[in-house]
């Protein structure tokens, strides 16, 4: 039963849910933890895949991804703070006049 | 054994978490399911012998992205539509494309499973060196990035409070 590709179906499973997240929920803060829930999944794919090759530089390239992570979050929320404040709401339908 | 038994228990709790955060109503609750899913996975990595990682994805993850997430949302606490009605219109269409997709992979996972080999478990030390010694430069350009994310998030504040008294 052990085996790589059920390691990396999971993977992309945890991927998928995320990206499922982003595209059926309403509220934008939950979007956002959707889509740490996709890097996350990202993440695991690559601490997979790399039990074939060099662990220790892929771990270097998960770390990049924490860091790129914690800079979308840093820009993200401001972001969600300005619209909550326009629009008082977090329902993505208050954003519809967003639309080009 | 033993070590199989973890690995797969994680593996499921992770999923079972990603499902939990499709499925609960308030934010705090995605977000204490998402806590959740980022523990089992540090688990599922400590597993696989990525000590390193599983101890930043703690310490970075849920040490202080989430956090963070957990402040907001208890700042904000907004009650609005998103709370009576959690899923936009594409929840049909998303969820059938979602499990289609996934038997499809399924199927072509279980004809070809192949042994899985863990790699040696490795600490810091490796980690260090090679973090340090060969990718400096990106360790130099992710100071940058942490920067510009700063000024970009104290512009998009200023943005706001100009807007608001404007």
């Amino acid at each position: 039963m052990d085996s790589l590709q059920l390691l990396g179906w999971s993977a992309v499973t945890l991927f998928a849910l995320g990206l499922l997240g982003v595209i059926i929920r309403r509220n934008v803060l939950v979007m956002l933890m959707c889509m740490e829930l996709m890097l996350n999944a990202v993440n695991l794919s690559l601490v997979v895949f790399a039990q074939r090759g060099n662990p220790a530089e892929a771990s270097v390239l998960v770390f990049l991804v924490f860091v790129v992570a914690a800079a979308e979050i840093a820009i993200a929320i401001p972001i969600v703070l300005l619209l909550v404040r326009n629009k008082r709401s977090l329902d993505l339908g208050a954003y519809a006049d967003l639309r080009g | 054994m033993i070590d199989h038994l973890l690995l797969y228990g994680f593996l499921g709790s992770a999923l079972a978490g990603a499902v939990l955060m499709l499925v609960l109503r308030h934010p705090m609750r995605v977000a204490l399911a998402l806590v959740a899913t980022m523990l089992s996975l540090a688990g599922v990595y400590a597993m696989l012998g990525a000590h390193a990682v599983a101890i930043f994805q703690i310490l970075i993850y849920v040490g202080a992205v989430m956090v963070f997430m957990v402040y907001v949302i208890m700042l904000l606490d907004v009650r609005d539509d998103s709370l009576a009605a959690r899923y936009s219109w594409l929840l049909l269409p998303g969820a059938v494309a979602f499990v289609a997709f996934l038997a499809w992979l399924g199927t072509a996972v279980w004809r070809g499973l192949a042994p899985f080999v863990a790699g040696e478990p490795f600490g810091l030390k490796p980690f260090a060196t090679a973090f340090l010694n060969d990718y400096w430069l990106h360790f130099e350009l992710v100071s940058v990035l942490l920067v510009a994310a700063v000024v970009a998030a104290l512009a998009v504040l200023q943005l706001g409070r100009k807007a608001s008294r404007g």
